[in-house]
């Protein structure tokens, strides 16, 4: 532990660097999976086909080891190649199952009762969506986007692999040397990350979950 | 003058071929309540949304304001027409405020004039809006949340109230309260209310005319006063849940209502 202390107080700057890196990895690509990821549940929740095929396509995409997944963009042409940009995407393909479910599942689970009421009061289905659906599923949407975030931080460090930088860059390092050490210089920044993303993201889904919505703690009611 | 809505053999039926309602044929006047009552599954609610197009009719039409819904567009007449249905329809993310100003805000009123709109209806159905304006709905008991929905589809003062089931969830003494008002309500403000219930005794306290539902059919259709003695033998069966040790005598009720 000493031992790691030292290494990391030692190449502070670098390490500040490298942890920038993969905080804008990571950033990017959950913001791409959100803008894609969001409109695609919701489209989920509107037809039984593209149900299917969108969250089928997700679930198998999840399958795929991340480090093949990698090796299998860089012959890609645009998206691929060395560097971060294939890094990026083989990140966002990754993100993209957790928001793209919860995003669906956050919107079934609205009580049809309250869309049938939203409907019943002359609600478009634009104004059912962003008056009544969105606003009660964001929790759940938010806890997507968490897990997501989580899955990210943790993948992103194999990217390094194919030149994306990262703190990755320490692990494979280390490994290279075998030196504990400096693995660790790499896993333990990577890992507080996660734990304070996942920190904030419960946070906000806890803010964001209106009492009575799917997933909402019951609360005793005043008569 | 036109009635309210008039169902001219309307019927609807399930992609089965399953008849929910059919060959419905009656109307509500411009300042009518006319109450449906009958079991579960007797089509009351069905009936109900034939009227705002949350369904529509497979066979005959029915008609609002003398127009078939049809030829409605279907978001329009939703905001025409008040919709009050059992507790859960409040939005649970929504204050009481933007609750009962949902159907103004979707018609574009200006938020000055929604706020305005807002506490003067809170004051109608007795929840100074003071006190419970900015409160959410998991924050009042099932009465006051009643309320809420009844000031709700008041808000663009719609000529036409539809209500399904709106007291079914409320302990017996706040369901007498709510009806009480409920019809002095409707009464002051002239509108034409069809609502929907399973119980008798708040169709006949409630209802200037009385419909009895049995099978998706429409088997008596009587004043209040009269449906008593009406002797289909759904009327009947339903008239002998009213326990007559509790009940007010027919001739007595007539005499409060009129």
């Amino acid at each position: 532990m000493g031992d790691l202390l030292g290494y990391l107080s030692a190449h502070r700057g670098q390490v500040a660097g490298l942890l920038g890196e993969h905080v804008v990895l990571v950033a990017i690509a959950v913001g791409a999976a959100v803008a894609i990821g969001v409109p695609l549940g919701i489209l989920a929740t509107r037809d039984r086909r593209i149900e299917r095929g969108v969250l089928g396509t997700a679930n198998v995409l999840q399958t795929v080891p991340s480090l093949a997944l990698f090796g299998f963009l860089i012959p890609v042409p645009f998206v691929g190649g060395i560097g971060a940009s294939t890094a990026i995407v083989a990140l966002t393909l990754y993100a993209l199952l957790p928001i793209v479910r919860n995003t669906h599942a956050g919107i079934r689970g609205v009580d049809p009762a309250l869309a049938e009421a939203g409907r019943g009061m002359g609600m478009t289905d634009r104004q059912l969506l962003g008056k009544v659906e969105l606003p009660l599923a964001a929790g759940v949407i938010i806890a997507g986007v968490r897990v997501a975030t989580v899955i990210s931080i943790g993948i992103a460090t194999i990217a390094a692999a194919i030149g994306a930088g990262g703190l990755g860059v320490y692990i494979f390092q280390g490994l290279a040397m075998v030196d504990d050490t400096v693995i660790l210089a790499g896993a333990v920044p990577a890992a507080l990350l996660a734990l304070a993303a996942d920190g904030a993201l419960g946070w906000l889904a806890r803010r964001l979950t209106p009492p009575g919505a799917p997933g909402a703690p019951t609360s005793a009611r005043p008569v | 003058m036109t009635a309210a809505v008039s169902f001219h053999g309307a019927g609807y039926a399930l992609p089965d071929g399953h008849w929910l309602v059919r060959d419905l044929s009656f109307s509500v006047g411009a300042s009518e309540t006319v109450v449906l009552v009958g079991r579960s599954g007797a089509g009351k609610t069905t009936a109900l949304k034939l009227v705002n197009r949350l369904l529509d009719p497979t066979a005959g039409t029915v008609e609002v304001e003398g127009r078939p819904t049809s030829r409605w567009n279907a978001v329009e007449l939703r905001r025409r027409t008040g919709w009050v249905i059992q507790e859960v329809g409040l939005f649970p993310h929504m204050s009481v405020r933007r609750n009962v100003g949902i159907v103004p805000e979707l018609l574009g009123w200006s938020p000055k004039r929604i706020d305005v709109r807002v506490d003067e209806l809170l004051d109608m159905v007795g929840l100074p809006a003071l006190e419970y304006a900015e409160r959410r709905p998991h924050q009042l008991s099932g009465g006051q949340r009643q309320r809420v929905g009844v000031a709700r589809a008041l808000a663009a003062d719609p000529p036409l109230l539809l209500l399904d089931e709106p007291f079914g969830a409320l302990d017996p003494i706040t369901r007498i309260e709510l009806q009480r008002e409920f019809r002095r309500l409707v009464r002051r403000l002239g509108k034409a209310a069809l609502f929907v219930t399973h119980d008798l005794r708040e169709a006949l306290a409630i209802g200037d005319r009385v419909g009895v539902m049995d099978g998706g059919r429409l088997v008596a259709l009587e004043p209040a006063e009269s449906l008593l003695a009406a002797d289909h033998p759904a009327a009947r069966a339903l008239a002998a849940t009213l326990d007559p040790t509790i009940t007010p005598p027919v001739g007595e009720k007539a005499r409060r209502d009129g």
